[in-house]
């Protein structure tokens, strides 16, 4: 028994949210549909760990989908790289739906709910798809469920605030292209090579440099790509998208979406085509490099004139995507290693801060603005005390999980003579504090402007608290991130760059 | 016997454990201020075990968390760290006893956090002094600029919060952008985050680039307080004088010249430095930066502004030791740490029973009061006379090796640059006792200094006068500094 469900493990962790969000649907009764999605999503939890205990063992695994072998037949890999975004997608959506049972009630209509959750589980079980599958074209379409299922979750902010549905459609829009474009690059190279697995197209891509085709295909499939992972300037559905979703809908994409995409993205590059390729050097200092240093800036410093809390966090996303993609781009083992650490503890820093500005705004039903914090600081202490423990981490203060991110970033850029890099990225993080310092300033040393009183539900503080303990067991005891990290940036750049 | 992992860490803890028993103990002032003194005496009890471990040539170490590969907490007593550890340590409990007296006679309000954050600030001192490696080193650097922010901004009014932005951005802006990136390079060109006795980077590091290397660990450490980023510490004089006196004459500023000088030899390494000339440049800033703030504190007339400006100047002696290269030059500028500090710690002592006794803090105010505060102006007179480096005080010792020092690497404007230096301290120092001794008074003032406040005032003068005759330890501890290995 148990023998077939480690076997079989790669597709049941993306099948149990996905057939559940089918049932979920069916279920009218709210706190039902909320125990089914719990559970699942728990479910694939362990088994993301389960995975990650088997990757150990085998380095790699490779599944047959209905016993079609590959190239022919669709693969789902696991492996060193992809079990990294597999438990970030499942820790964070087991947190998230804890979070969420109190959220949802509050800001979706009753009727909806279950839709609601069945969506939830559908980009899920999409994102979770997306980074196991090994098939060009099966990742397009899982790309596809998880993007569509994101955009119906935004548009349902418009039951409190209409301005969900322009950034839903802003979403929709913008996300179809950069689909559309992955997808003519994936049918460029299919009509070149001749297949559609990843492993497969990484050895024949080899034989066809300088092959125009070649190039146009790589270039559509990573501008669409791009588009996905908001690198900037394809960024601008993400702060609208994340500002105007459900609560607990902008914790769930702020901490995965983009870090799926940011996946694929290091896939294609290192995996699919080889680093030593000109081509990929080319594209990597000339495009990545540059973009990434823009949106490091861009990003912080609109965050920095940004009144509305959520957009605020939203902006600071597009920088810290930006340091993701630098990372990558300097292509040396060291600093690819370094991207996916910040991919990991990024995703905790940014759900966390999302968390406790989206309970804040519970307790004080109202839009989170810089000015409506003023002194809400002592009249929610637990709420406050993780959102300051987080904004240290986000500005990468000693001991937080954001300063091991930090570190092996400027350690892998001095490293590969990229002195001015690191004095730019610190730089950038000098500037973050600007903005997470007016919010810790109004939430604390303000005074409110009338007398609040406000009660703190256990509910929605229980997963706050567990992901800002994350963040700080992360910056002491970071063995776990360093070494998966550093072992798949052997497996994607190899062992001696 | 106790072995040494304890021995550190209960010179580390007691602070810690009384920064984290005060807010327990709020509502009973009187047992909440025992606690700062008590923690004071174990953990000098502890450093002083350290500092007699270190003289039996033994090498206490603590290694505390392993964070990731090649990334611990770790703790190694080295001879410089013991003395700044001492320094910090004994001080403490003069100050935490003088500021019971301060608090209490000025009516302050927040006491209670007050003393949190100050036990704090010293536990990260501490940490500081023993850091086993350089990223310990850079982590409590940090906390210890956390921790004396609510000090600063203590007063909560305008002009604290002021003070407090430009005392978080220069020292933090400084450490995050400089300091931690030239940690990071260390690191790159060595492989470890460790650091030897005689410096870790000569045959690991290209020397075109040790210049650039020196510079930003100079500007990354802003606790040094070298000019153009020495504007923090007159800023940080808002903080109620306690404050000043430990922190902004002992603990933040020496953990600043401290660190310079463990990055100058036991990163860099006086030979490394000497062969290379490396911080040839920096012997020229510092002399600046010390003419330069002497000049400065002729002119201000806040006591408090007039001695941190004089601060700023000594502390310029000490990198400057440091930048020399020579092994005499280390030598005084690591005692200046102790002299300095037992000396100025006086002054700040002085200016704040001033402040509590008569609510003066203006220079031209004391004409006449020397008759009225004799023997707080005569630790003034002391004090002063230890800080221009004349016998029987310590800080005569510390000068002298310097000029040593400068003479056997050869910078003989250097020597100059001492002597003009010393004849501005004597300037604007012996102003203060000349006012108070000599002028006539202009009005009456009813005075009142609490017992609290006189008594450690006093302590810390005979200090200066017993460093003198018993400079013997420190000497040798610093000669086991500079030996080689």
């Amino acid at each position: 028994m148990t023998d077939i469900l480690i076997k079989n493990l790669p597709i049941l962790v993306v099948l149990c949210p996905l057939m559940m969000s089918l049932i979920v649907v069916l279920i009218p009764n709210i706190f039902l549909s909320w125990l089914l999605t719990f559970a699942s999503t728990f479910v694939a939890f362990i088994f993301s760990i389960l995975l990650y205990q088997e990757v150990q063992i085998h380095s790699t695994i490779s599944y047959a989908l209905g016993n079609w072998a590959p190239p022919l037949g669709i693969e789902y890999v696991i492996d060193k790289v992809s079990i990294i975004p597999i438990i970030i997608i499942t820790l964070i959506g087991f947190l998230t739906t804890i979070f969420s049972s109190k959220m949802m009630p509050d800001e979706i209509n009753e009727t909806s709910i279950s839709k609601v959750y069945s969506l939830w589980l559908l980009a899920i079980a999409g994102l979770i798809g997306l980074v196991t599958t090994g098939d060009a074209f099966n990742l397009f379409v899982f790309l596809e469920i998880s993007s569509l299922a994101s955009v119906a979750l935004v548009a349902m902010g418009a039951q409190k605030d209409k301005q969900a549905l322009v950034a839903a459609y802003n979403y929709l829009i913008i996300g179809a292209v950069g689909a559309t474009l992955y997808v003519i690059g994936v049918g460029l190279l299919y009509g070149i090579t001749g297949t559609l697995n990843m492993a497969d197209l990484s050895e024949r891509v080899v034989d066809l440099k300088n092959n125009k085709a070649l190039i146009a295909g790589f270039g559509f499939m990573i501008v669409g790509i791009m588009v996905k992972a908001a690198v900037f300037p394809m960024h601008i559905w993400l702060p609208r998208a994340y500002a105007y979703a459900p609560s607990a809908v902008s914790v769930l994409l702020a901490a995965t979406a983009t870090k799926a995409s940011l996946y694929i993205l290091a896939r294609i590059l290192f995996s699919v085509f080889d680093i030593a390729d000109d081509l990929i050097i080319n594209t990597l200092s000339y495009v990545i490099l540059p973009l990434s240093i823009i949106a490091m800036f861009a990003g912080t410093i609109m965050a920095i004139y940004e009144k509305d809390i959520k957009r605020l966090l939203a902006h600071s996303s597009v920088a810290q995507i930006g340091y993701i993609t630098l990372a990558f781009a300097i292509g040396t083992k060291a600093s690819v290693a370094a991207g996916f650490i910040h991919m990991f503890n990024h995703a905790l820093i940014k759900g966390a801060l999302f968390m406790a500005i989206t309970s804040i705004s519970f307790y004080i039903q109202k839009r989170v603005t810089l000015s409506n914090l003023s002194g809400l600081g002592r009249a929610m202490p637990i709420t406050f005390f993780c959102f300051v423990i987080c904004s240290l981490s986000l500005a990468g203060l000693p001991l937080t999980s954001g300063f091991i991110s930090k570190l092996y970033l400027i350690k892998a850029s001095i490293s590969a003579d990229g002195l001015w890099i690191a004095i730019l990225i610190l730089f950038s993080s000098a500037l973050s504090v600007i903005y997470l310092w007016k919010m810790i300033e109004a939430l604390w040393l303000q005074k409110p402007k009338k007398e609040i009183i406000i009660k703190e539900n256990p509910t929605i503080y229980t997963s706050l608290l567990i992901i800002t303990f994350l963040n700080i067991y992360f910056g002491l005891d970071a063995s776990f991130v360093v070494d998966s990290s550093i072992e798949a940036a052997e497996k994607l750049v190899g062992v001696s760059k | 016997m106790i072995s040494f992992e304890n021995l550190i860490l209960i010179t580390l803890l007691s602070p810690l454990l009384v920064c984290l028993c005060t807010p327990l103990l709020s509502s009973r002032p009187i047992l909440r201020d025992i606690l700062g003194p008590l923690g004071g005496i174990i953990s000098s009890w502890g450093a002083i075990q350290l500092m007699a471990s270190i003289l039996n040539g033994e090498q206490p170490r603590l290694e505390l968390l392993q964070i990731a590969e090649g990334i611990s907490i770790s703790f190694v007593v080295s001879p410089l760290g013991a003395i700044f550890g001492l320094v910090a340590s004994v001080l403490w409990i003069f100050a935490a006893i003088y500021s019971i007296g301060y608090m209490r006679g000025n009516k302050e309000k927040n006491q209670t956090r007050f003393y949190i954050f100050y036990a704090m600030a010293v536990h990260a001192a501490l940490c500081i002094a023993y850091a086993g490696d350089l990223l310990t080193l850079f982590i409590f650097y940090e906390v210890l600029t956390f921790s004396t922010y609510p000090l600063v901004t203590h007063k909560q009014n305008e002009m604290a919060q002021k003070a407090g932005r430009l005392y978080m951005s220069i020292l933090v802006g400084t450490s995050v952008i400089l300091l931690l990136p030239a940690i990071i390079w260390v690191w790159v060109v060595t492989g470890s985050l460790e650091m030897s006795q005689n410096g870790v980077l000569d045959g690991n590091m290209n020397p075109e680039y040790a210049p650039y290397l020196l510079a930003m660990f100079v500007f990354g450490i802003g606790k040094a307080a070298l000019m153009p980023i020495h504007k923090w510490l007159p800023a940080a004089m808002v903080a109620p004088t306690p404050v000043s006196a430990l922190l902004h004459a002992v603990a933040v500023v020496k953990a600043g010249v401290f660190t310079m000088l463990l990055i100058l030899t036991n990163v860099f390494g006086i030979d490394f430095l000497s062969k290379t000339g490396a911080s040839n440049w920096l012997v020229w800033l510092a002399s600046f930066t010390l003419l330069t703030t002497s000049i400065i504190a002729i002119y201000k007339d806040d006591i408090k502004a007039r001695l941190a400006y004089s601060t700023i100047s000594q502390l310029s002696y000490i990198t400057l030791g440091g930048a020399l290269a020579s092994s005499m030059a280390t030598q005084g500028a690591t005692l200046h740490i102790i002299t300095h500090a037992a000396g100025k710690i006086t002054l700040f002592f002085v200016a704040g029973a001033i402040y509590v006794g008569a609510k003066m803090s203006k220079i031209s105010e004391l004409n006449g009061h020397g008759k009225s505060m004799p023997l707080i102006f005569l630790a003034f007179f002391v004090g002063s006379l230890s800080i221009i480096g004349v016998p029987p005080m310590g800080g005569s010792w510390s000068k002298f090796f310097l000029m040593l020092g400068a003479a056997e690497s050869g910078y003989i404007t250097v020597i100059a640059v001492f002597c003009i230096s010393t004849i501005l301290n004597a300037y604007y120092l012996m102003e203060i006792p000349a006012r108070a001794f000599f002028f006539k008074k202009e009005r009456e003032v009813k005075i009142k200094i609490p017992i609290l406040i006189t008594m450690p005032t006093l302590i810390t003068c005979f200090l200066t006068i017993l460093l003198f005759f018993f400079i013997e330890p420190f000497e040798n501890l610093t000669s086991i500094m500079v030996s080689k290995l």
